[in-house]
């Protein structure tokens, strides 16, 4: 169906407009003007912020110069983390652009791992897609593939290039049409009110009857508080991608849909907005 | 990555050890509601092994922190990394807890890590 293709490309092309600036205690020998960047949503942030960091290290002083690091209001942002579930997770519903703190001292060693080279982001990128095709199809798929693959799938995400990483991503997306989906769908979810990593649990996408599972299934037996009983307001926001989509939505599209390029459709529960 | 879990009334919970499942029966009592899983252990290639094999975890313990727990047992230098690996596939993010990589990728009511000191799987 050709509506579905153009979702997909619609979730790569996403973007949000951010602006860095330099966290105040830096010393700097003059004043650091803040950067404006649009960071793809499906990226992470350490392979997107070279500019960033030439930027700022032309005022920082450079024996005060550590590993750089990203923080929101006080939160610091896993760099691991894609950065629209960053940025859905912490700053949905606030003002654009995104207003990022730049760091390069004190690296918060409890709150963030640290990533010393692309390679790194690399493996942690491949590794998640091997985690999610462990999922799908035991891993079978991925462990299938040819190392030229492989690189063919993280070369498409480090250089924008959606057709040339799809060429690969489809055959993760294949299952046997008498399934009716994967084995289990990869999902983590995230919730703002909770300091707990995210949640992931084997979900299948089709019911023992044999009819599809949607997202409000998946939410009913994973975090059922966030579902709001008839008449009470609702309190929470279930965000994939910035949209919230309607809960009758099977699991199976989504997945196949709005996940992100490591395979995994990355779910945030955030309040909803009191007004 | 922090133990974000961790609570006020169990201090230090990075320091401590897994347990040996042989001498945990009785700790197992005491602390009741704490939920453990078992956690199995194996050395790939030229990496020590260790003599005990069998772990009973706190499901809220990070790989990371595993990892770390690992290397001192080991006695690793500080500049040695340590690899853990699912499925002998894919390595999991070192702020997952092993809890939930037990619900899902656990078998035969355990998990089964295997460890190395070089990449052994990319």
């Amino acid at each position: 169906m050709a509506d579905d293709k153009d979702v997909l490309r619609d979730v790569w092309y996403g973007r949000i407009p951010a602006c860095f600036t330099l966290y105040p205690d830096e010393v700097t020998d003059r004043e650091a003007e803040p950067f404006y960047l649009l960071l793809p949503r499906v990226s992470y942030l350490m392979l997107v912020t070279d500019k960033v960091k030439k930027h700022f290290l032309k005022v920082v002083k450079a024996e005060d110069v550590e590993e750089m690091w990203f923080e929101y209001e006080g939160t610091p942002l896993k760099w691991h983390c894609p950065i629209g579930v960053l940025f859905d997770l912490h700053a949905s519903n606030t003002a654009l652009p995104w207003s990022i703190t730049v760091h390069f001292k004190h690296f918060p060693d409890r709150d963030l791992l640290r990533c010393s080279s692309s390679a790194l982001i690399e493996a942690h990128f491949m590794s998640t897609i091997k985690e999610a095709d462990a999922f799908k199809h035991k891993g079978q798929v991925i462990n299938d593939m040819q190392k030229k693959d492989h690189k063919q799938l993280w070369m498409g995400l480090q250089n924008d290039k959606f057709d040339q990483f799809w060429a690969i991503n489809r055959k993760l997306m294949e299952y046997p049409t008498e399934d009716g989906g994967f084995r289990y769908i990869p999902f983590r979810i995230y919730q703002t009110l909770s300091d707990r990593p995210s949640i992931q649990k084997l979900f299948r996408p089709v019911s023992s009857e044999g009819h599809a599972l949607t997202l409000g299934d998946l939410l009913k037996e994973l975090v059922p508080d966030v579902i709001s009983q008839d008449d009470d307001p609702k309190k929470y926001q279930v965000v994939i991608h910035g949209i919230e989509p309607l809960f009758e939505t099977p699991i199976q599209w989504l997945s196949e849909h709005l996940s992100h390029p490591d395979n995994f459709l990355h779910i945030c529960i955030v309040p909803a907005p009191s007004d | 990555m922090s133990d974000n879990a961790e609570s006020p009334t169990e201090p230090q919970k990075e320091e401590s050890s897994p347990q040996n499942v042989a001498s945990d029966s009785g700790d197992t009592a005491k602390t009741g509601e704490r939920k453990k899983i078992d956690v199995l252990l194996k050395a790939v290639g030229d990496t020590p092994i260790m003599k005990t094999k069998k772990w009973a975890v706190e499901r809220e313990r990070t790989i990371q922190s595993l990892a770390q727990f690992i290397s001192r047992f080991l006695k690793l230098e500080p500049n040695e990394q340590l690899f853990i690996y699912i499925n002998q596939s894919f390595a999991p993010s070192p702020d997952q807890e092993v809890g939930v990589l037990f619900d899902c990728f656990g078998s035969d009511g355990k998990l089964v890590l295997h460890y190395c000191k070089s990449q052994a799987w990319g």
